[in-house]
C-alpha cells in the first residue's frame, strides 16, 4: 500500500494593510521578508527527520505575494533539499490581486507552482472598499486574465458573502462574473465577524447585523444550486470544483485527517495523534529560531474520542461524507450500529445519506454540518 | 391541678399570635431580654421567614395572679395553616381554653371561623382577644360586631390588646387564670396522655409532647402506645421551659415531654394515646385518626449523581415529620426519584424548601396530583396518585376524585370575581351569607385538584388578599377523568403526564406544549410537542429546525478549535435529558410543572 502522503502549508504573515473582516496575525514590516524566508528554511530543516514526502504544498497568507519570485525560489529549493517532494505535488500559492503581474505569474509558474488561489472576495467595488481591499474589481480582473495568460491551468477564486448591502441579487451577480471566467475552483466564505476584528466595531457603531439565519441558508443554498448549475461539485461546505481533479487537494487532507506539517508563526501540523501549533507572533517565532529552539507554541495529543469526533465533524462537511469502513478501521467504531436511531431521524429529515458505505450529507445537512456532528 | 391553666392561641394568618405568644413569655419572666428573640416558638427559619407556625410547639408559664396565688400557664402552640388542620386540632384537645385572636383592622377571616370551630367542637372556653388595636387602620367596633353576629359569642367578654406595643397582656392573663378552668383528671387513675406532637433530637431520640389526663407518668414506666400496642421504656419526663426541664414525674393535667428511646417520630402518631403497660387506661383518648397525605408529586435530583443525596435527605426529613411518606419512584424522562405524599400544597412547599435549603439539593417537582379512585370493571377498587399508575382506560368502570368544601370570606366586592373563579374550578353548591354589610361568607365544593392547581394564588389575586380561604376534604365524587400525556416527536414525556378532568385536559396540554416550546432549544430537525388523551391528540406545538450553522473556514488551525467547541456543547447535552432523539433542558420540565405559578 502506498504511503499517506503529507501535506505541507508554508505561512506567509506579512500584509501591506489589514483588511477588516480578517482577525489573523500579520505585520505590515515586510523589511523582515528576508529574515523571515531564513528562519523557514531553519524551521523546514528542523523537521527533515520527522515527515519524509509531500505530495501538496501550499503557501498562504497573510500574502505570499509579498515575496519575490527568488524568495519563493528559495524555499522550494530548500524543501527539495529536504524532502521527496512527489512530482506531481499540487503546489498552490495564494495571491492577492492588486499585487500581480504577468510577469509574476510567469515566474511562479517556472517555479512548479500549478495552482493560484486568487483573493477576489467581490466583483463590486463598493464591496471591496467595504472590507478593506486594496484593489479595484478592474485590478482582480486584469490578475485572473493575467494568471490565464500565463498558462495557469488550475486557478481559484476566494469570494465572500452575507456582507452588509449585499443581497441575494446582487450576490448572484458576483457568482455569475466569477463563473464566466471559469475558474477550476471557487471557495464563497460567509463573512463572520471577530470582535478583534475592524469590520465588527463598524458593524456595532452602525447597528448593522450579518444576514439573519433564513438569508444566510438562502445565500448558503443558492451558491450551492447556482455553481451546481454552472457545473461545479460542491464538495465542502465553503468550496466548489468544476471536476473532481480540480479538488484542493492539499485543504482536503485536512479533512481527512491525512498528516501534515504547517511552517510558519500559528500554523499547525497534524501527525498520527498529535497535533502541534507555532508561536503566533512572527517577532517570537523568529527568536526562536534564532535561538536555535522549535517555535512551538503547545501540542496535543488527541484521546481516541476527540480523533472520533474530528473524524465525523470533518468528514459531514464533505460532500464525500465519512467512509463508514474506514471509520471503523481507525476509530473502531461502527457508526451505523452506534447510532442508528438518530441515523435514521436525519436521514428521514432529509440531512444526511446513505450510500455505497459513505455517510454524507446533503445540501440542508451540510448547512448544519457542525450540529450533525453531535449526534 | 387547681394551679394550672392549658390553653392555646389560635387566629387567622397573621393575626399576630407568635407576637402575642412572645409577650406573654416575656411578661411571665421565662426569658430574660438577652436570650429573647421575636416569635421564640418558631424555632425554623423558615416559620419566621414566613410567618407561619409549622410545627406544635409548647412552653410553660409561671404566673402571680392578682389573686396572689402562683399558676402554671401552659401555652400549646398550634400550627396556623389548612394543611395541618388535624395536628391544631390534638393541641386544642390537649387544652381548655384558647384565646381566640382577632386583627382590629382585618376582622374575623375564614381561619378565624375554622378555628372557632375546631374549638367549640372540644367544648373549650373561648376568650376573644382583639389585636393590633394600635393601628390606625383599626376598627374595633366592627369587630365586635362581627364577634357578635359571625363567631357568635358574647363581644362584652372580649379583651383589647396590643401584642406588639404590649397593651393588655396582663388582662390576657388573669384572664386565662380566671376564665379558663383547671384541668379535671385523677392521679390515681390508669396513665392516660394525649400526644399532640413530636420532635426529633439527635441526641435523644424522639420527644413525644404530651398532655397527661389521669394518672402519673415517670421516667422507668413502660409505656405503651395504644394505636398499635409498641411500647417503650421511659428514659426521661418533664415540662417545657425555654428549653426541656427535667421532672421526677408528670401527673395528670399537666403538658410535658416523655422522652422513651422512640427512633424517628414516624413511630408516634399524633394524637395516639399513651398509658402503662402493666396498668393500661380501658380505652384511648377519642378524636385520634392516622393522617393521610392528601396531595402527591415526584421528587427528581436535577443530576441523577445526586440521588443518594436525595434518599439521604429526605431519611432525615422524615425524622421530624411522620405526615411526611416517600417511596422510590422512577422516571423513564428524570431518572431515579421520589413519589412523595404531602398533607397539602403548602406542605409541600415547605418540604421542598427544606430540602433545598438545609440539605442543599436542586430537585425537580413533578406535576402535584390528588389520590383518584377507580372502580375497575371487576369491582376492584384502586387508588391512584400517580399519571405512570393510571389503569388501562379499557378496564374502569368509574373514576372519582376528592371533592373539598372551600370556605371564603371576602369583601363583597370581589364577589363577582370570586364567583367565576369557583365556577371556573368546577365549583358547586355554593352557598352565600353577609356575615356583616360589605362582607360576604362564600362556601363551594370543588374537586381538591382543582384547588391544588392554581385556586390559591388565584384567589389571593382576584380578592387582591382581601380574601381568606379555608377547606375541609369531603368525598369522592364520580367525574370524567383521563390521563393527558405530553409526546415529543411521538415518544412519550412520562414525568409530564397528569391525571386531568377530561374538559380540563386541552387547556392543560395547551400549556405544557406552549411552555415546552418556549424552553426546548430548536434542533438539527423539526420537533412535534403533543398533548394526547391515549391516541387522541388534543394540543400541538412545533419547534421549528435551525437550519444553518455551519462555520465557513475549517483548515489547520480552525479544527482543534472547532473540536474545543463541540466538545462543550456536547457537555451541554449530556446534561440535558435525551427523549425521542430530543435533548431537553431541565428549565422545560420545571416550566411545565410550574405551571400553577401564572
Amino acid at each position: 500500500m502506498k504511503k499517506e502522503q503529507a501535506g505541507l502549508y508554508i505561512h506567509i504573515p506579512f500584509c501591506l494593510s489589514k483588511c477588516g473582516y480578517c482577525s489573523f496575525y500579520s505585520i505590515k514590516s515586510i523589511n523582515l521578508i528576508p529574515e523571515y524566508i531564513a528562519a523557514l528554511k531553519k524551521e523546514i530543516k528542523y523537521y527533515r527527520n520527522i515527515f519524509s514526502s509531500f505530495d501538496t504544498i501550499y503557501i498562504g497568507g497573510g500574502t505570499p505575494s509579498l515575496l519575490s519570485a527568488v524568495q519563493i525560489d528559495d524555499l522550494i529549493s530548500t524543501l527539495n533539499k529536504y524532502f521527496d517532494i512527489d512530482r506531481q505535488a499540487e503546489i498552490t500559492i495564494e495571491v492577492n490581486p492588486g499585487d500581480v503581474s504577468l510577469e509574476y505569474f510567469q515566474a511562479l509558474r517556472k517555479l512548479g507552482i500549478n495552482r493560484l488561489n486568487i483573493g477576489v472576495q467581490s466583483f463590486d467595488d463598493k464591496v471591496l472598499k467595504f472590507l478593506g481591499r486594496r484593489y479595484s474589481s478592474k485590478e482582480a480582473i486584469t490578475s485572473i486574465e493575467a494568471a490565464r495568460a500565463s498558462g495557469f491551468d488550475n486557478l481559484g477564486i476566494d469570494l465572500i458573502y452575507g456582507v452588509h448591502g449585499v443581497n441575494i441579487k446582487s450576490w448572484k451577480n458576483t457568482l455569475q462574473k466569477a463563473v464566466s471566467f471559469a475558474p477550476e475552483h471557487i471557495s464563497c466564505y460567509q463573512l463572520s465577524l471577530d470582535d478583534r476584528t475592524p469590520l465588527y466595531k463598524k458593524y456595532s457603531l452602525n447597528d448593522w447585523h450579518l444576514p439573519d439565519e433564513n438569508t444566510e441558508l438562502k445565500l448558503f443554498l443558492t451558491n450551492s444550486e447556482e455553481l451546481e448549475n454552472a457545473g461545479y461539485i460542491h464538495y465542502e461546505v465553503s468550496n466548489f470544483a468544476r471536476l473532481d481533479k480540480f479538488k484542493s487537494r492539499h485543504n482536503q487532507k485536512y479533512w481527512q485527517h491525512a498528516p501534515y506539517l504547517g511552517l510558519g508563526p500559528a500554523a499547525h501540523s497534524f501527525l498520527n495523534n498529535k497535533r502541534w501549533w507555532n508561536k503566533a507572533a512572527v517577532k517570537t517565532y523568529l527568536n526562536k529560531i534564532v535561538q536555535g529552539k522549535m517555535p512551538v507554541e503547545d501540542t496535543e495529543t488527541l484521546s481516541a474520542e476527540q480523533l472520533q469526533l474530528e473524524a465525523l465533524f470533518l468528514g459531514l462537511r464533505t460532500q464525500a461524507g465519512i467512509d463508514l469502513k474506514l471509520y471503523k478501521t481507525r476509530h473502531g467504531i461502527d457508526l451505523l450500529a452506534d447510532k442508528e436511531t438518530i441515523i435514521d431521524v436525519l436521514i428521514k429529515n432529509k440531512l444526511v445519506e446513505l450510500r455505497n458505505g459513505f455517510l454524507y450529507p446533503t445540501r440542508a445537512g451540510m448547512a448544519i454540518a457542525d450540529s450533525l456532528a453531535l449526534i | 391541678m387547681e394551679n394550672i391553666r392549658n390553653f392555646s392561641i389560635i387566629a387567622h394568618i397573621d393575626h399576630g399570635k407568635s407576637t402575642l405568644a412572645d409577650r406573654l413569655i416575656q411578661f411571665t419572666g421565662v426569658c430574660n431580654e438577652r436570650n429573647f428573640q421575636d416569635q421564640i416558638l418558631d424555632n425554623m427559619d423558615i416559620e419566621r421567614e414566613r410567618g407561619i407556625t409549622i410545627k406544635s410547639n409548647a412552653i410553660s408559664l409561671p404566673y402571680h395572679a392578682h389573686d396572689g396565688k402562683d399558676y402554671i400557664l401552659n401555652l400549646i402552640d398550634t400550627p396556623g395553616h389548612v394543611d395541618f388542620s388535624y395536628e391544631v386540632s390534638r393541641s386544642l384537645a390537649s387544652c381548655e381554653g384558647v384565646l381566640l385572636l382577632i386583627d382590629a383592622a382585618q376582622g374575623v377571616q375564614a381561619q378565624t371561623l375554622a378555628n372557632l370551630y375546631l374549638a367549640l367542637d372540644h367544648n373549650l372556653e373561648i376568650i376573644p382577644i382583639i389585636n393590633k388595636i394600635d393601628l390606625p387602620s383599626a376598627d374595633v367596633e366592627r369587630v365586635l360586631e362581627e364577634i357578635d353576629s359571625e363567631l357568635g359569642l358574647d363581644p362584652f367578654t372580649h379583651i383589647k390588646c396590643s401584642a406588639k406595643e404590649g397593651i393588655g397582656i396582663e388582662e390576657i392573663l388573669e384572664a386565662i387564670v380566671t376564665r379558663i378552668p383547671p384541668p379535671t383528671g385523677d392521679t390515681a387513675n390508669p396513665l392516660a396522655a394525649l400526644i399532640f406532637d413530636a420532635k426529633y433530637d439527635s441526641f435523644r431520640g424522639t420527644i413525644i409532647h404530651c398532655r397527661v389526663f389521669e394518672g402519673v407518668v415517670k421516667s422507668g414506666d413502660i409505656i405503651k402506645f395504644m394505636y398499635n400496642g409498641t411500647t417503650y421504656k421511659v428514659e426521661e419526663v418533664g415540662h417545657f421551659l425555654l428549653t426541656r426541664a427535667k421532672r421526677d414525674k408528670l401527673f395528670a393535667g399537666e403538658v410535658g415531654y416523655i422522652i422513651a428511646g422512640v427512633k424517628t417520630v414516624a413511630d408516634v402518631r399524633t394524637g395516639d394515646t399513651i398509658t402503662l403497660q402493666d396498668r393500661p387506661c380501658s380505652k384511648p383518648l377519642p378524636g385520634f385518626k392516622e393522617v393521610k397525605p392528601v396531595v402527591f408529586a415526584s421528587i427528581y435530583p436535577i443530576a441523577s449523581d445526586d440521588y443518594q443525596d436525595l434518599a439521604d435527605s429526605l431519611e432525615k426529613y422524615k425524622l421530624n415529620d411522620a405526615s411526611f411518606i416517600f417511596e422510590k419512584d422512577s422516571s423513564a424522562a428524570l431518572g431515579q426519584g421520589f413519589r412523595c405524599g404531602f398533607l397539602g400544597l403548602l406542605h409541600l412547599d415547605i418540604v421542598q424548601e427544606r430540602l433545598e435549603r438545609e440539605y442543599d439539593l436542586s430537585i425537580i417537582l413533578s406535576v402535584p396530583s390528588v389520590r383518584y379512585r377507580f372502580t375497575l370493571k371487576d369491582k376492584k377498587i384502586i387508588y391512584v396518585d400517580n399519571p405512570a399508575h393510571y389503569p388501562d382506560p379499557a378496564e374502569i368502570d368509574k373514576g372519582e376524585e376528592p371533592y373539598i368544601r372551600a370556605a371564603m370570606m371576602l369583601p363583597e366586592r370581589y364577589l363577582g370575581a370570586v364567583m367565576k373563579l369557583c365556577m371556573e374550578k368546577r365549583g358547586l353548591n355554593s352557598n352565600m351569607n353577609y356575615t356583616s354589610p360589605g362582607r360576604v361568607e362564600l362556601s363551594y365544593e370543588m374537586p381538591l385538584a382543582e384547588v391544588i392547581y392554581d385556586f390559591y394564588d388565584r384567589f389571593k389575586s382576584v380578592t387582591q388578599g382581601y380574601g381568606s380561604f379555608d377547606y375541609d376534604i369531603i368525598d369522592f365524587r364520580e367525574s370524567n377523568l383521563v390521563l393527558m400525556d405530553i409526546l415529543v416527536n411521538g415518544e412519550k414525556v412520562d414525568a409530564l403526564s397528569q391525571i386531568v378532568h377530561r374538559e380540563r385536559a386541552r387547556a392543560r396540554a395547551l400549556l405544557a406544549c406552549d411552555r415546552l416550546k418556549e424552553e426546548i432549544p430548536r434542533q438539527m430537525f423539526k420537533i412535534a410537542i403533543q398533548g394526547a388523551i391515549g391516541a387522541e391528540i388534543i394540543a400541538r406545538s412545533t419547534i421549528s429546525a435551525f437550519r444553518k450553522d455551519v462555520i465557513a473556514k475549517c483548515y489547520g488551525g480552525d479544527i482543534s478549535r472547532k473540536r474545543k467547541l463541540l466538545e462543550k456543547q456536547k457537555a451541554g447535552k449530556k446534561r440535558m435529558k435525551m427523549i425521542g432523539n430530543v435533548s431537553i433542558p431541565q428549565s422545560a420540565f420545571l416550566a411545565v410543572l410550574k405551571s400553577d405559578t401564572d
